[in-house]
């Protein structure tokens, strides 16, 4: 045997590699261990929808800085030059919540389909299916972090300060939403695949959804008078969105109360007036839900996944 | 010897539709319609392969095969059973499934690797190897959906059998690209074997088995009917093969005609090269039949060395007791152990009606210098 030497450092390397196991149920554990093992993957799939949306196009990912840019202009013209609804700064009470709102449901649009979408693919190649709903995700928030980016330019040009003091909250509001938004793309994208019809459902839910959460109008202001006296503020807390959407409002726009800029100059209360612990309690609260809700998608995708390709 | 892939007790289910409802509406309406039935693609398949070990997986269109192959590399989930596996694992189930038209042939070889779980460095370390591999240096940064479909498979191939895995699944896919391309993956395949990768073969061609394979598993209808040395399994493999034909070709007279035995006058195999073997093949029939014989010699390697048959003279078996001969009037070959196949066919040469393999392994010996196969009696001097 003079191959033999050439063998035998891969057999000694082979020996001490841990052994992969192929079956039908595989522990949430095993499952979350190795799409985090291929993370490398998600990277590369992020990357590649972010290139192929931008393929051909001059100034590529630039587009997704303009488009915003000019959405932000629209809205300024519109609501607080022409229709004047009083909130003084009201692009950046706008702003703050529909960048939030975009992530969440570019996410949602694009993961619900991909699996149906890409089945060539799913049906040769073997890796965790649910990162190509993940990257779907991932792609929205490089985009949100564009259009972020447009919102803090916009707040330091107009000279308006942030609450620098609630900023830390900003962090744990996002990975809340990455997280619950991650949740519902892969569960939707499982779904999907027996029920074709939850792509165009999903598009009607999610207008709905977003008028349930307050972006275009203050939460404080036109919601909470008829549901605080009721005692069922907390209905509207249900929306996971609507907190996070809240908490992007108190840091870039900063007031709770204001004057109305349009005569005879009323009182508007536009956000919560809760304190910096309670936002920071909520959020917690949320986070461990996001964090939990994760899990459980997993979960569910685990369970579905095993019969995608009799329905491919 | 490390077991790199154990299979164990792996069964696999379909769930075959014939009502497709996958509109909300229509499952609404139709609750309960639609018929489900259950296919068993697989049933309790069980076997081990080492490491350095070449196995082919060998069985007829439906066997199983691939679903088995889908299985191994993850791609589909066993209903029940398990596979363990050690090592990086590449496969080449359908060559370029993962690219992404839309994105150059550079890109799509770093996102090809990360699919097959590599990371993005080790595929740095061999991207000049693939691009030289595949031979599309000048349009690797062209997208790929303007490849032409050659140039496309190379490229998939060039990337997965040069990421460096430990185990290497092919399904079928040695077919790709010109004559000189495929010489060079079964080389790469052969290599492949000599560093001690674990090679795993799925496909139609025995003769492909023969040449790269240690050993084979044969599958019929989701059953493992042998797992053993390559030229056992593919006997078995053939057999089933005409035991199939029987029952779907009614013309054909079942199981009439049996090859017995194949026996020498002299009573040995043994034989000195150069010299004449006569050779008598016992055939029983229970009818008249007229048909064409075909004989094959191999070598151990799995080389076929010669095909042969009757040329144009028909064997006409009579019912009872039959003798065909073959008479080698002079055998050129060298030292070693040559395996005899005979067989019987129909006189287009379509239909196998009766075959034996490996009935019989001839011994020759040689005592004169030359090396190799066959002896061809060179003179060499200087003119």
């Amino acid at each position: 045997m003079s191959d033999a030497p050439l063998a035998d450092p891969r057999r000694r390397s082979l020996e001490d590699t841990p052994v992969r196991v192929v079956s039908a149920r595989a522990t949430l554990w095993a499952r979350l261990k190795n799409l985090w093992s291929r993370r490398e993957l998600l990277l590369g799939l992020i990357s590649s929808d972010i290139r192929i949306k931008y393929k051909n196009s001059s100034l590529g990912l630039f587009w997704s800085m303009i488009s915003p840019a000019f959405t932000l202009g629209v809205y300024y013209l519109v609501f607080s030059v022409f229709l004047k609804n009083g909130y003084p700064n009201f692009v950046i009470y706008l702003f703050s919540g529909l960048i939030v709102w975009n992530m969440f449901q570019n996410s949602i649009n694009t993961a619900t389909g991909v699996i149906v979408d890409r089945a060539a693919l799913v049906k040769k190649v073997s890796f965790p299916r649910e990162i190509l709903a993940l990257s779907n995700v991932g792609a929205s928030v490089v985009y949100f972090v564009v259009q972020l980016l447009v919102l803090v330019i916009f707040v330091a040009g107009v000279g308006h300060a942030p609450a620098w003091k609630f900023m830390v909250i900003l962090p744990i509001s996002f990975l809340s939403l990455y997280l619950f938004t991650s949740a519902l793309a892969v569960v939707m994208s499982a779904i999907n695949v027996y029920l074709r019809d939850m792509k165009h459902l999903m598009e009607v839910l999610l207008q709905l959804w977003f008028w349930m959460t307050p972006i275009v109008y203050s939460y404080e202001h036109a919601i909470a008078p008829h549901l605080v006296r009721r005692g069922l503020s907390f209905l509207y807390f249900l929306n996971p969105v609507t907190l996070i959407v809240v908490t992007f409002q108190r840091v870039f726009y900063v007031n709770t109360i204001v004057h109305s800029t349009v005569a005879p100059y009323p009182i508007i209360d536009v956000l919560p007036t809760w304190s910096f612990d309670k936002f920071l309690y909520l959020n917690g609260i949320l986070l461990a839900i996001a964090i939990l809700s994760f899990f459980v998608a997993e979960a569910i995708f685990g369970r579905l996944e095993g019969n995608f390709e009799s329905e491919l | 010897m490390t077991n790199v892939i154990d299979v164990q007790g792996v069964s696999k289910q379909f769930k075959i539709h014939h009502e497709r409802h996958q509109s909300l509406k229509e499952r609404l309406l139709h609750p309960r319609s639609g018929t489900t039935e259950v296919f068993n693609a697989l049933s309790n398949i069980n076997f081990t392969v080492g490491q350095g070990e070449t196995v082919g997986i060998v069985g007829q269109n439906g066997s199983g095969k691939s679903t088995l192959l889908k299985c191994i590399c993850g791609v589909l989930k066993p209903t029940t059973g398990e596979i363990r596996l050690r090592g990086s694992l590449a496969a080449l189930l359908e060559l370029g499934a993962g690219f992404q038209t839309e994105l150059s042939g550079r890109d799509n070889v770093y996102l090809y690797g990360a699919m097959l779980g590599f990371s993005k460095k080790m595929v740095d370390g061999i991207f000049d190897e693939v691009v030289a591999f595949s031979e599309i240096e000048q349009f690797i940064d062209t997208q790929v959906k303007f490849y032409s479909s050659g140039m496309y498979v190379r490229l998939a191939f060039a990337v997965a059998v040069n990421v460096d895995p430990d185990i290497l699944v092919v399904d079928e896919v040695l077919a790709v690209g010109d004559e000189r391309f495929q010489a060079k993956c079964v080389d790469r395949i052969q290599r492949f074997k000599d560093e001690g990768r674990t090679i795993l073969l799925v496909t139609h061609n025995a003769d492909q088995v023969r040449a790269l394979c240690d050993r084979a598993v044969v599958l019929q209808s989701g059953d493992m009917i042998a797992d053993g040395p390559t030229h056992e399994s593919l006997r078995i493999f053939r057999e089933h093969l005409l035991d199939d034909a029987v029952v779907h070709d009614s013309a054909r007279l079942s199981e009439s005609i049996k090859i017995e035995a194949v026996s020498s006058p002299t009573g040995s195999f043994g034989v000195r090269s150069g010299s004449a073997l006569h050779l008598d093949v016992n055939v029983h029939s229970t009818s008249a039949y007229s048909g064409n014989f075909v004989m094959e010699l191999f070598t151990r390697g799995g080389l076929l060395i010669s095909r042969n048959d009757a040329q144009g003279s028909p064997i006409n078996l009579v019912p009872g007791h039959n003798v065909v001969g073959i008479d080698l009037a002079q055998l050129p070959l060298l030292d070693g152990l040559y395996d005899l196949n005979v067989g019987i066919v129909d006189h287009r040469g379509h239909t196998v009606i009766a075959w034996s393999e490996q009935a019989a392994t001839i011994q020759v010996t040689y005592d004169g210098r030359e090396a190799g196969i066959v002896e061809l009696g060179a003179t060499i001097r200087q003119q």
